[in-house]
């Protein structure tokens, strides 16, 4: 390293104030970056890398202050700048990217104006009576198309990728020497993604930029960072060049992180800790959090426990051998095109509608799911994975075709009504988000006992609880976190209560909608293994709706590929993702960044 | 943009027309019988018959219904039985009254309660936070009757600052030829610049009472706007772009944070158009409120039901012209028309 580099952090700690005292959010971090050098931050959640870098911006909230030890940009002392001093920073020596793009710009300023902003508060007045030009040339920089119309657009009108292209454009508009990404992908589609991370890689390559990229990603950081540096619970615990920090990470901390993160070559239960892959994930409960202290739930006898259910792989008769659980034949679901269904028109317009008034979000797809099988739906937003899920699950009608479970055809059941029919209950549910899907004034046990009380058999509260604390057994969770509610529980728990509520009345079929996605990937490991577990002992056939392929790899025996409402292409996880057919599954596979060495 | 106008008025329309029938059965069912009312309480029942048949509440409901849409549809929104006034008329005159000094005490209420807001928003905790909490405080729980009282009494009686509160102009003064309604605008345009003096002297008292009142929601909600605003991942892209506290805060914040404020503005507009009756008693103010509410305790139906209509479309206009404010604030609402 250089001699003197762009940004030293030394012995960095932050502290919140709040109401239950003090908070250290960073402690003693020491971080350097060079002139031109590439800097990965990694860490889960809570581990203080958005902090550090708020901090070394100085854009700490009001309750956040930088406590100890000092932040040196370029020989000025952040911690001791005025603030007029750090504003002509900002922006023009060390400017962020940040994660949501289309969150982080102004929903009512055109964008155009937005990047005009920036350059006229940094650049002479001068250069900026150009109508715009600067700005379109900024847009340009980041490759959009058709930059002068873009510059009149709102960031409504654009999307994910292309907002954040433009907050791209933001950042680098007065040629930072600094960049700091914080999470700038995350949300974004696997092929959006590679091609923003590319796009900034090579930006910043060519100015001779600095840049820090904050991710939870491992893959992302080994391929486009020189170092890496790895954070936890606010402390950093390993600092190495890239190639190597992958080829032999030093801490605890950084192995189990590696070992989590699904990827080519491995099983499910290889992403778990080395100590618990040979045995049942529920047996250490909790991964991710503070203190579970022996309340873990027991080993596999609990499953013999569990509810008598037929169990089909081997018992199934040539009957189910013949029919799979679920048929969907032809499903088409449409949607009127905005401005079309007005009421109105309706009322004086008496138009029939139009072809181009109709958007077909699932056009014409047919697949089956067997007994016992675990079917992946991947595809990027807007393919029609999501709506596919709604209408099988029975919270959608869909246009036509035919939904065939069990051998009824239920898509001929109105949503409305198929809610209080019986088979109801055996189509259920894990959905996305963990917190938004549990009703925060409900406890973890009412949470679960809910489907029983609106479609079980058990009445009574003790046989309820009974239930409700067999089936907290079976998903690991510790039966003395039942009467938490959501905000009480961390991530993990959270989905497990989710999980534990859509097998509660043991479900020949569960639609799961990302069911990790919002989760750390330590947490996402234990999750995954849980619900491979659970697919066994109870005989349960799985949807998988997700767009992360590897994840889909490691649970899924068969795979189907969405595009633009139709199916590109199904077949087994292997074939499919081993040796992909279509032109869009392998642009799909491409796209995923992969660590340069496989840990074992 | 015109054709969208055109399509709120014509949503409009329904809601009209069950304003109408419903004041009109309101009305009916009311207690009390505006025919020996009329009459007065030496009457005999002779008389009072007489009255009922001259006045059409003998007939059926229904045909007392047509007869009454009929004269809608000419304009004639009946006469005033205590006033002997047609209703259109005294409406016309009593409404510019009423509106002028509701639209003064807004802009008053504006001009302290925005930047208040946006103060304390700006510096949660701060003094001009406890300030902000304790005015908008204090303005809701005094009613207006009573700061109404106290600001006659200091600064008429006590200082001699504001004229005796009588109506709208200085008995010395005539009303100036009729543009607007709005004397203040009116007295401009006659170039009688004594009257509008006068004119707005005499308004000035109850407009800062009924500022007073109106402070509390414009300000509470400023500042909760504010606060929601100045939290959102955009101002932080702004502050993280350097950009200057004058430029993040009124550009980037408060714009955004203007939208849940104009909704409350209208609200707050035509609720004090209407009802703020004891400011117009107090300052002996001859608006709407007043005479619909004696014209009410008089049974008299015809300037009720003329008071309603003409509130309700007041509110089909005022959500008309809020709406165009967003679509001029906020991009995203233009798209749906």
């Amino acid at each position: 390293m250089t001699a003197q580099p762009l940004l030293d952090v030394q012995d960095l700690t932050v502290e919140f104030t709040t109401r239950r005292g003090i908070v250290k959010a960073v402690q003693h971090v020491n971080i350097s970056v060079g002139k031109g050098e590439t800097v990965g931050i990694v860490g889960e959640s809570g581990s203080g890398k958005s902090v550090t870098s708020y901090a070394v911006m100085r854009i700490l909230d009001r309750a956040g202050r930088i406590a100890e030890g000092s932040v040196m940009f370029s020989g000025i002392d952040v911690k001791a700048a005025s603030e007029s001093q750090m504003r002509d920073l900002r922006g023009r020596e060390v400017s962020m990217i940040f994660q949501n793009p289309r969150a982080a710009l102004n929903p009512i300023r055109k964008v155009g104006h937005q990047i005009e902003d920036v350059l006229r508060q940094h650049v002479q007045q001068a250069q900026v009576t150009d109508r715009g030009e600067t700005a379109i040339e900024a847009l340009e920089q980041v490759k959009i198309a058709r930059p002068r119309e873009r510059y009149h657009a709102y960031p409504f009108e654009l999307s994910g990728g292309m907002c954040q292209r433009v907050v791209i454009a933001l950042a680098l508009a007065c040629n930072p020497q600094l960049l700091i990404a914080d999470e700038p992908t995350t949300g974004l589609d696997v092929t959006t993604q590679k091609a923003v991370m590319d796009l900034i890689v090579e930006l910043t390559r060519r100015r001779a930029m600095s840049t820090i990229l904050i991710t939870h990603d491992l893959g992302l950081a080994a391929a486009y960072c020189d170092r890496v540096v790895v954070m936890e619970k606010g402390r950093v615990v390993e600092t190495a060049k890239s190639a190597d920090i992958f080829a032999a990470p030093q801490h605890d901390y950084t192995k189990k992180l590696m070992r989590a993160t699904p990827r080519l070559g491995v099983s499910l239960r290889d992403l778990l800790p080395e100590e618990d892959s040979s045995a049942s994930p529920r047996v250490r409960g909790e991964a991710d959090t503070q203190s579970v202290a022996g309340e873990g739930g027991s080993p596999s006898t609990v499953l013999v426990e569990s509810p008598p259910h037929p169990n089909p792989l081997p018992a199934s008769g040539e009957r189910e051998r013949m029919q799979p659980l679920l048929s969907v034949e032809k499903l088409v679901k449409e949607y009127p095109r905005q401005g079309a269904g007005s009421v109105l028109t309706k009322l004086f317009g008496r138009k029939p509608p139009v072809e181009e008034d109709i958007f077909r979000a699932v056009d014409g797809i047919s697949f089956s799911v067997d007994h016992g099988e675990s079917v992946g739906l991947v595809g990027e937003s807007g393919c029609g994975k999501s709506t596919t899920s709604m209408m099988v699950m029975r919270l959608l009608d869909q246009t036509s075709g035919r939904i065939m479970f069990d051998g009824e055809d239920i898509g001929a059941i109105a949503p409305q009504s198929f809610a209080r029919l019986p088979r109801r209950s055996q189509i259920q549910m894990v959905f996305q988000d963990p917190t938004d899907s549990l009703n925060p004034r409900f406890t973890a046990a009412r949470a679960i006992a809910d489907p029983i009380m609106q479609l079980g058999d058990i009445r009574g509260r003790d046989a309820l609880r009974d239930r409700c604390e067999e089936l907290a057994r079976l998903v690991g969770l510790p039966v003395n976190l039942l009467d938490r509610f959501p905000h009480q529980l961390s991530g993990g728990q959270k989905a497990r209560v989710g999980i534990a509520r859509a097998i509660a009345l043991h479900p020949k079929l569960v639609i799961l909608d990302e069911p990790t996605a919002a989760l750390d990937v330590s947490v996402q490991a234990v999750v995954l293994n849980l619900l491979q577990d659970l697919k066994q002992s109870m005989g349960m056939s799985y949807l998988f709706v997700s767009h992360d392929l590897n994840v889909v790899r490691l649970l899924c025996d068969r795979v189907i590929v969405m595009r633009s409402g139709r199916i590109v292409e199904q077949g087994t996880s292997e074939h499919v993702l081993g040796n992909p057919q279509d032109a869009y599954t392998r642009e799909l596979l491409t796209a995923i960044p992969h660590p340069p060495l496989p840990v074992c | 943009m015109l054709s969208l106008i055109g399509k709120r008025l014509l949503f409009a329309i329904p809601s009209l027309i069950g304003v109408v029938i419903v004041t009109f059965l309101l009305t009916r069912a009311l207690p009390g019988d505006p025919a020996a009312y009329f009459a007065g309480p030496a009457a005999t029942k002779e008389a009072v018959d007489q009255i009922r048949k001259k006045l059409g509440f003998d007939k059926p409901l229904i045909e007392q219904f047509v007869r009454y849409t009929g004269d809608l549809a000419h304009g004639d929104l009946g006469t005033s039985l205590t006033t002997g006034q047609p209703v259109a008329a005294e409406l016309r005159n009593r409404l510019p009254a009423s509106a002028e000094l509701t639209l003064l005490g807004l802009v008053v209420s504006i001009v302290i309660a925005i930047p208040l807001g946006v103060l304390a928003a700006t510096r949660p905790g701060s003094w001009i936070d406890h300030l902000c909490r304790v005015t908008t405080t204090a303005g809701v729980s005094l009613p207006v009757f009573f700061t109404g009282l106290v600001l006659v009494y200091l600064f008429y009686f006590r200082l001699g600052w504001a004229p005796a509160p009588l109506g709208r102009l200085d008995v010395f003064y005539s009303a100036p030829p009729t543009v607007t309604g709005f004397y203040l605008i009116d007295t401009l345009i006659a170039r009688d610049f004594e009257a509008f003096r006068s004119a707005f002297s005499q308004l000035i008292l109850p407009a800062v009472t009924l500022a007073i009142f109106s402070l509390a929601p414009i300000a509470r909600m400023t500042r909760a706007s504010m606060l929601a605003v100045l939290a959102s991942d955009f101002v932080r892209t702004a502050r993280a772009s350097g950009l200057s506290p004058g430029k993040v805060i009124v550009t980037y914040a408060f714009r955004n944070a203007m939208l849940p404020v104009i909704t409350t503005l209208s609200m707050v507009f035509s609720f004090l158009l209407g009802a703020n009756v004891l400011v117009e008693k107090v300052f002996a103010w001859p608006g709407i409120g007043s005479y619909a509410v004696e014209a009410l305790i008089a049974s008299d139906f015809a300037p009720v039901q003329g008071f309603v209509l003409t509130m309700a479309v007041m509110y089909v206009l005022l959500n008309l012209l809020i709406d165009i404010l967003y679509g001029v604030i906020d991009p995203r609402v233009r798209l749906e028309g």
